[in-house]
């Protein structure tokens, strides 16, 4: 069971938490100019490093807001937790 | 009184020094990659071909699934596919003469709401059209085909009947890898463990050779069987692919008389049993939700399995759990695999099965070997080829994948 830091409530199980995959995906910025091989990567491809990950979590059964995690893929462990809009760690 | 020691068996395969060249090179020693050198060399002629492992042959999923084959997928690209496995699983004792326990006992996958019993009608029926055994079973059937399943009404998910695969089963899968892996060597094929590929040689876009912890090895073509480590291998030659790798749990219960005589699925309350053969209570859920190469998962995706089987089985209540273990599977968006060329030339790529791709093992050997060995798609696997991402030709399993496997 994974310890996940929420940037607002502090330490709390896995089991409070819903995973969001990759974090910082941005939508298409002008979605009628997207030719199929760009919403391809949008829709379907997702980075998948062994080693430092950016990625989603949100505090479902506590304050229910999303946040973005470092974890490294090879050993679980996170490197750090920062809110939405804030920079990611260096 | 002494005692001798039992003879060691005779070695299955050499362990060979890779060479410098080959005409073919396969990344990864699991079901996938043994399988594709063992068509490349009995069905197109190709010798000159090393399988490179990074760690022990089969250690990898080969080692880690939980041995369910079937065929009753949904569309007709995965009938195919599946179903050409599951033939070529029929013959391959006889063909490899190895006895690797396929034990052809069925599976039952479980209906619990109005909308599974329509969706699992609905495949029972694309089943037939496909040529694949299957029946819709109601609860008595069930209740005939593994009376130690709780049919009653009394439950919070009651059975609402099933799907049936009679030709469905089990094996013992480190005795595949090892029937595989002896009849490769026999056909010369070098099964080289502790030779991690780390990068690509190229000549512009067209991949000449593998880069290993070993040194430089040349190869005319080169074929990716890497399972969960697929993305990292696409990213040292240059190129994403949509999968993405999560822990997959397993476990089993402590040695037990026979007493669960079929395979039970259920998508629904998310668990699957069988038992196999030493009497072990072999049981399986669902991926971990977050993406890890650590080859192991969180306790309460086990606990959650546990609690969903002795829903099922209440006579399993009483069992002990031996051992938990994971593995690292590489799951599509669409549940389906990737065969076919990289966008590199003489690059081939086969990952993506996820979290059921022993069933396939057969079969991607075959239409994998193939697709090396001609330069392009095998017909079974010209759908699952990346450009699906592009079309939007997605081959959407998730209901026959389900609770996956
Ligand atoms: C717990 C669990 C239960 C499962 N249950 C089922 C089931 O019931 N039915 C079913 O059909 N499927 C099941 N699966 C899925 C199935 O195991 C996989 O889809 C299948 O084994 C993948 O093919 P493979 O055997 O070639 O993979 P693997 O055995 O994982 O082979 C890939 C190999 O590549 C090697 N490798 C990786 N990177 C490199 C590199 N850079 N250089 C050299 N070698 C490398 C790895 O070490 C590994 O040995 C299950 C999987 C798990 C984890
Ligand atoms: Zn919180």
């Amino acid at each position: 069971m994974l310890l996940i830091e929420c940037p607002w409530c502090g330490q709390r199980e896995e089991t409070e938490f819903r995973y969001g995959g990759q974090a910082h995906v941005d939508y298409p910025s002008a979605p009628a100019e997207t030719g199929d091989t760009e919403w391809a990567e949008f829709l379907f491809y997702r980075d998948n490093p062994a080693g430092p990950f950016a990625e989603r979590w949100m505090h479902a059964a506590g304050c229910r807001r999303w946040f973005n995690a470092v974890r490294d893929t090879r050993t679980n462990e996170f490197l750090g937790v920062y809110r939405i809009g804030e920079g990611q760690p260096a | 009184m002494a005692h001798t020691l039992p003879e060691h068996p005779a070695k299955l395969w050499r362990n060979p020094e890779p060479k410098r060249s080959y005409d073919v090179v396969i990344i990864g020693g699991g079901g996938h990659g043994l399988a594709t050198a063992y068509y490349l060399a009995s069905e197109h002629g190709i010798r000159n071909i090393a399988v490179l492992e990074k760690g022990w042959l089969a250690g990898g999923n080969m080692a880690r699934n939980t041995t369910i084959i079937r065929s009753n997928y949904l569309w007709d690209e995965s009938a195919a596919i599946y179903e050409h496995a599951l033939k070529l699983w029929e013959r391959w004792p006889d063909e490899l003469d190895y006895d690797f326990l396929f034990s052809q006992r069925g599976v039952l996958n479980l209906a619990h709401s109005l909308q599974d019993v329509r969706d699992s009608v609905r495949r029972v029926s694309a089943n037939k059209l496909n040529g694949v055994d299957a029946e819709w079973v109601d609860p008595d059937e069930v209740a005939k085909i593994c009376p130690i399943l709780n049919t009653s009404h009394d439950t919070r998910y009651p059975v609402l009947g099933a799907t049936w695969q009679p030709r469905a089963g089990i094996a013992k899968h480190d005795h595949v890898a090892w029937a595989l892996a002896r009849r490769c060597d026999q056909l010369g094929v070098d099964l080289v463990q502790n030779c991690e590929v780390t990068g690509f040689l190229k000549d512009g876009d067209r991949v000449v050779g593998v880069q290993t912890e070993r040194g430089p090895i040349r190869a005319g073509r080169v074929g990716m069987a890497a399972a969960g480590y697929s993305s990292v291998l696409a990213e040292a030659a240059g190129f994403r692919l949509p999968v993405q790798s999560h822990p997959l749990q397993a476990l089993v219960s402590e040695l037990l008389e026979p007493v669960h005589p079929t395979v039970v699925m259920s998508n629904h309350v998310h668990v699957y049993v069988s038992q196999a053969h030493k009497g072990e209570l072999v049981l399986g859920a669902g991926i971990d939700a977050y993406n890890s190469y650590t080859q192991r998962g969180s306790v309460h995706t086990i606990e959650h399995q546990m609690a969903a089987a002795i829903e099922l089985f209440p006579i399993f209540a009483s069992a002990h759990v031996l051992r938990t273990w994971g593995g690292i599977v590489d799951v599509c968006p669409d549940a389906s695999p990737i065969i076919g060329p990289s966008p590199l030339e003489g690059l081939f790529v086969n990952c993506g099965w996820g979290t059921g791709g022993f069933k396939a093992t057969p079969g991607v050997g075959s239409v994998f070997a193939h697709t090396i060995a001609m330069g392009k798609a095998h017909p079974l696997a010209e759908p699952y080829g990346l450009e699906r991402f592009t079309t939007g030709a997605l081959i959407d399993e998730h209901g026959a994948a389900g609770v996956a496997h």
